[in-house]
């Protein structure tokens, strides 16, 4: 539905300008992360000096964060822990979703139902009684407090794209290798799997960037500094009362965005697919 | 099975017989072992289900079942950090209908998700229809869109703090250097004017996901049905109204619903800028819970403040699940 325009000037205000100013309001805070974290102190606490570049730039900040803070301590925390609760969303979310779509059973669909409402239920629910659980089981301050807990929000997720994935795939690939001999969990792991990839990535690279972002839980369920992800040490541990470092701190908050950005880039199609696909069910 | 009857020894099985079958024919299959029990089993699509189910129904049963209801619990008990709880009835629920910050929090919750979510709406249709042209770039500024909404937004909100820096804030030292103001301004200095700074924040984390949604259904809209209204007489705003909006509608009702959801139950946007002040009057159903649990220790209290998300999370999703059925 690509729409022509009339003259140059009407092309300019109704879509070269409005776009213009899209990108820019969009991408400006990054632009503020990169200088912020690459100028010296004096020039950042000084009310007079041009915030907007600098002549002077400098690693200090990346240096402070590396020799003075955890932060490689939680960087490794955030990949393993987003790694592994996604493995464990991705494995349940598979075999789930390939179940409320294809096999025929009497909960079917009250089971499908009460997925996607789970899928709704926000972390801010239920994070009080989920400390206490997560207390219960003797998990406090490990990465498997969220390991665990992320799936609740993953899964449902998972299994909603997969389902509708399964969904596309003809059930007649599986049937005849069904006839050719193969067992019913034989057709399903070496017939239907491998032809759900592509939504097995989508899945996977959505619920990945969604528990490294992970904000709640990680902030409750894990307090000692050697046990925190990026997005809570950057934001506990280099705020020392009311004093913010902001320099080591937009430096960890850049460095705590490019790998996301980073696999989102590689994988933006698959992304939008997860995306539009979540919310269209 | 039909082929249960060629070869009778296995019969009991559902499993089709590969045996009676040409080995020519089984080329991408390798030739089963003998069933077992548990291969048996697993033919029957019930007993199948259930296993593959279980995995995913132990977690959400364990993860999100179980404390939902101890988070009823905790709500009607007096319960503290390192103390078990009595059964006090509706007593936390009335002292939060009395406690002036609780209540300023019940109103901040709806002015941050209405006033976000047309926002959102508008911004991400707009940003939605001009992304819908072609023009050079466009793979790259669609995908550059989205980085608000990829980042973490603790990260990300960080920026935007020091964007509204008391003392350092860039959005002054462009005033001031203009000859806007000569006096700073405290961007969440007030309630009112963090409020705005929160929705503000808030707006340009979550309009890149109303713009990729929505752009995927405009790409759905057949382009002749704009002609047609076109060649009818109708002008671009008609063609919108009454061609595009309708036809995408299902689409903008879903995601206004999820984004409704998310924002309500906000949490990390508003802890991280405002910490719910200055004076606690920034605060909603979500900070406050964790200040009064988190911070107070006191977790009945806490757990009654996040049970109000509750009701209107019910009513979004019958809505929704309404709404699915009857398209179906």
């Amino acid at each position: 539905m690509a729409v022509r325009y009339g003259g140059p000037l009407k092309r300019a205000v109704t879509f070269q300008i409005p776009l213009v100013l899209m990108v820019v309001v969009t991408l400006f805070p990054f632009y503020w992360m990169v200088i912020t974290a690459i100028r010296p102190d004096p020039e950042l606490y000084n009310v007079r000096a041009n915030p907007f570049f600098t002549l002077h730039p400098t690693l200090a900040h990346f240096r402070y964060l590396f020799d003075l803070t955890m932060f490689p301590r939680w960087a490794w925390n955030t990949i393993f822990i987003a790694t592994v609760s996604t493995g464990i969303s991705l494995f349940c979310g598979l075999l789930a979703g390939y179940a409320l779509a294809r096999l025929q059973f009497r909960w079917a669909a009250p089971l499908g139902t009460l997925i996607f409402i789970t899928y709704l239920v926000p972390p801010t629910l239920l994070f009080i009684p989920l400390g206490d659980v997560v207390k219960t089981f003797g998990l406090g301050d490990t990465p498997w407090a969220v390991i665990l807990t992320y799936p609740t929000f993953l899964i449902p997720f998972c299994t909603w794209l997969l389902m509708g994935y399964f969904k596309t795939i003809p059930k007649e690939i599986e049937e005849c290798a069904r006839i050719d001999g193969a067992s019913r969990i034989r057709a399903m792991v070496s017939i239907s799997f491998p032809l759900a990839v592509p939504g097995i990535l989508s899945a996977g690279i959505f619920a990945f960037t969604l528990s490294w972002n992970e904000f709640l839980y990680a902030l409750v369920f894990l307090s000692s500094p050697q046990q925190k992800t990026i997005p809570i040490g950057v934001f506990t541990e280099l705020v020392r009362g009311d004093v913010f470092y902001w320099g080591p701190l937009m430096a960890g908050a850049l460095l705590g965005s490019i790998p996301v950005a980073l696999v989102y880039s590689l994988f933006v199609e698959h992304y939008v697919t997860a995306l539009t696909g979540a919310v269209k069910g | 099975m039909a082929n249960e009857r060629i070869e009778p020894i296995l019969s009991d099985s559902a499993r089709p017989a590969a045996s009676a079958i040409p080995a020519s024919v089984a080329v991408a299959i390798p030739r089963p072992r003998r069933p077992t029990r548990w291969g048996q089993l697993l033919e029957r699509e019930h007993i199948l289900a259930g296993v593959l189910l279980a995995p995913t129904l132990t977690i959400l049963a364990l993860f999100i079942a179980y404390p939902f209801l101890l988070g009823i619990w905790l709500a009607v008990s007096d319960k503290v950090v390192g103390r078990p709880g009595n059964f006090i009835g509706l007593e936390n629920f009335r002292v939060n209908l009395t406690d002036t910050i609780f209540l300023r929090a019940f109103q901040n919750t709806f002015v941050y998700t209405f006033i976000a979510t047309i926002l959102k709406l508008t911004l991400g249709m707009l940003a939605a229809l001009l992304l819908n042209h072609h023009f050079r770039f466009k793979r790259i500024v669609r995908a550059s869109m989205l980085l608000p909404w990829i980042v973490p937004t603790v990260l990300s909100t960080l920026a935007w703090q020091w964007m509204f820096d008391a003392t350092f804030s860039v959005f002054n030292w462009v005033l001031m250097n203009a000859g806007l103001i000569s006096k700073r301004i405290l961007w969440l200095g007030d309630g009112t004017l963090a409020m705005g700074c929160l929705i503000a924040v808030n707006v340009w984390r979550g309009t890149p996901f109303f713009a990729i949604t929505l752009l995927a259904g405009l790409q759905t809209v057949n382009p002749d049905l704009h002609e047609a209204a076109e060649i009818d007489g109708a002008n671009a705003w008609q063609r919108f109204w009454r061609v595009t909006l309708p036809l995408i509608k299902p689409i903008m009702l879903v995601v206004v619903l999820f984004s409704m959801i998310a924002t309500f139950a906000d949490f990390q946007l508003i802890y991280v800028l405002t910490r719910g002040g200055p004076y606690s009057s920034t605060h909603v159903f979500g900070t406050y819970a964790y200040e009064i649990a988190m911070r107070a220790a006191k977790l009945g209290q806490g757990a009654s403040i996040s049970l109000f998300l509750f009701p209107f999370l019910l009513v979004v999703i019958v809505f929704q699940l309404w709404y699915i059925r009857r398209n179906d």
